[in-house]
């Protein structure tokens, strides 16, 4: 039987408290789509996404009018694409980022991901052609996301891949200047990439996956904050359990839409991401969930534990709650996109040092950073390959999207609008770790016994 | 399959007639309201059967919508399932 209160609380998580349902992913497996003549490979991959993603949008839509809750992003994520375009050369490839282009416009997606690499070990002859066209790609198109998968744990760390990388993104960067260098804001450099994330710009449908399949990132950092809010001086045992049950019912609600969007259009589901992944609109921030537990600002002192108690409680409530978890699953702290954290690098409380130790303990890693855009090549590898072995020694995933803005420095700000939002520029380190990039080879893979 | 229709506004005469004719029109079965008038603000969560719609929910959705706008109200329309999934295991 339906309560009068329970009705109220959902009714007041989704109008006051912004619970939505962040996105709707369609993995699309493009095997099938192999082909050495590229523009029939374009053609092929096109017909495939346009054929399998045809109802997508509008089943989101349904959904969402059938439950009163707001599902923000359809997207669609395909087979890495240095996987299927093996056959072809790197101008082959950027045809394909157009294929992928043409086939978002047509669905109506606001983003598709899966322009990859997986190099954590090494890079085949079609990933260098992949990753060599990345920064045309990106500027040349602006749905279609990519992301490079540099270090696994059992691998070890491809620092040739991040060395690579840290030019790629710089090229991005330039070949964007006249937008704030929004390419890079597409492009993310992993490690231990999951293969069925539905967030972006990381999103890609891996090789495990099945033909086709439905993911769903649920969102709601507003109603964790307003809940901890409510619940007043209590202790952190008992904030521990709120924030549980909060989570639960959060993914409750992406649950009941995955299953839903897969019954209709007839695809398998796949997970349920349990992130809290904020957006830059007032109240929908993960800083505010922790300033709300007691901090002063996000980045004091505490941060991190408040962050890792966070997770942890998100995590326990939401498994649950769904019958697979996957993707990301934590707490996001992209600094552009959260207007609590725009605000803590503003007022000088938030550092890179405090976001990389952050990321120890939650979701993905360092996000949505812009950083001067005179910054050199060599000390994005640097930021990389710290972020990386965080991720390689902790079993977890991070990653890195960051944006050395070009014609801009520390006190300015770069501004993408929409979800990207806006990010002031923070300082980096001016050392050169130029020699220890430059060596390049692997960083051979940790021991998981002695741990210390 | 029930439905949960919540209208919220400023008061005046006939709102819940309105409401019920529109439920009426469309096949849907009320079976349960709740509704309180604090000043002048009108608050209803209204509960209808509706196996036997005679349009898609989605429309349903959208027509009650409408209605709300015509009324000056806010008339929001979801399907019971979401409520069940987040209040009972």
């Amino acid at each position: 039987m339906l309560e009068t209160k329970d009705i109220l609380e959902t009714i007041q998580m989704i109008r006051q408290e912004n619970l939505d349902i962040r996105t709707i992913t369609m993995g699309i497996s493009l095997y099938d789509c192999v082909s050495d003549d590229e523009d029939r490979l374009c053609q092929k991959i096109y017909d495939k996404i346009t054929k399998k993603a045809e109802h997508l949008v509008q089943t989101g839509c349904d959904i969402e009018k059938k439950y009163g809750v707001p599902i923000v992003n359809k997207r669609v994520s395909v087979t890495p694409i240095s996987l299927v375009a093996g056959g072809v050369s790197a101008e082959g490839c950027l045809k394909v980022a157009h294929a992928l282009q043409r086939a978002a416009d047509t669905v109506g997606v606001n983003f598709i991901g899966g322009f990859s690499a997986l190099v954590h070990k090494g890079l085949t002859d079609s990933d260098r052609n992949l990753i060599s066209v990345i920064p045309q790609a990106l500027a040349e198109t602006s749905l279609v996301c990519s992301s490079v998968n540099v270090a696994t744990t059992k691998a070890g760390i491809n620092m040739d891949a991040i060395r690579l990388m840290g030019h790629t993104i710089k090229e991005t960067a330039a070949l964007t200047a006249d937008r704030d260098s929004i390419g890079c804001a597409k492009l993310v450099v992993f490690a231990n990439v999951p293969e069925d994330n539905p967030f972006m710009a990381g999103a890609f449908h891996g090789v495990g996956e099945p033909e086709t399949v439905i993911n769903v990132g649920v969102s709601g950092p507003g109603v964790v904050s307003s809940a901890i809010e409510r619940a007043g001086d209590c202790d952190l045992s008992e904030l521990a359990e709120l924030i549980k049950k909060t989570a639960f019912k959060i993914t409750r609600v992406g649950q009941l839409v995955a299953n839903e969007a897969a019954r209709k259009l007839g695809v398998p589901f796949g997970i349920v991401d349990l992130s809290l992944a904020p957006t830059p609109a007032i109240g929908d921030s993960v800083a505010l969930i922790l300033e709300d537990m007691g901090l002063e600002s996000c980045g004091a002192h505490g941060t991190t534990a408040a962050l890792a108690m966070l997770n942890d409680a998100v995590k326990k409530g939401g498994v649950m709650a769904s019958g697979h978890v996957g993707g990301l699953s934590g707490a996001f702290i992209p600094v552009s996109e959260d207007a609590g954290m725009i605000a803590a690098v503003e007022r000088g409380a938030l550092s890179i040092e405090k976001l990389e130790a952050m990321t120890a303990v939650c979701s993905v890693g360092l996000d949505m950073i812009a950083v001067p855009g005179d910054t050199p090549e060599d000390v994005i590898c640097g930021v990389i390959a710290d972020e990386i072995s965080i991720g390689v020694a902790n079993t977890k995933t991070t990653a890195v999207r960051v944006i050395p803005a070009v014609g801009k420095t520390v006190g300015d700000s770069v501004d993408f609008g929409g979800l990207l939002g806006r990010a002031p520029i923070l300082p980096l380190r001016p050392w050169s770790p130029s020699r220890f990039i430059s060596r390049g080879g692997r960083i051979p893979a940790p021991i998981h016994s002695l741990k210390n | 399959m029930k439905a949960v229709i919540t209208v919220t506004g400023k008061d005046s005469v006939g709102i819940i007639a309105k409401v019920a004719s529109a439920c009426a029109a469309y096949d849907a079965n009320i079976l349960d309201i709740s509704q309180s008038v604090m000043k002048e603000y009108f608050a209803m969560i209204m509960l209808a059967d509706i196996d036997r719609l005679n349009v898609d929910f989605t429309e349903f959705v959208d027509k009650l919508a409408a209605l709300g706008r015509e009324q000056g109200l806010d008339i929001h329309t979801m399907h019971e399932d979401i409520f069940q999934a987040m209040h009972h295991v």
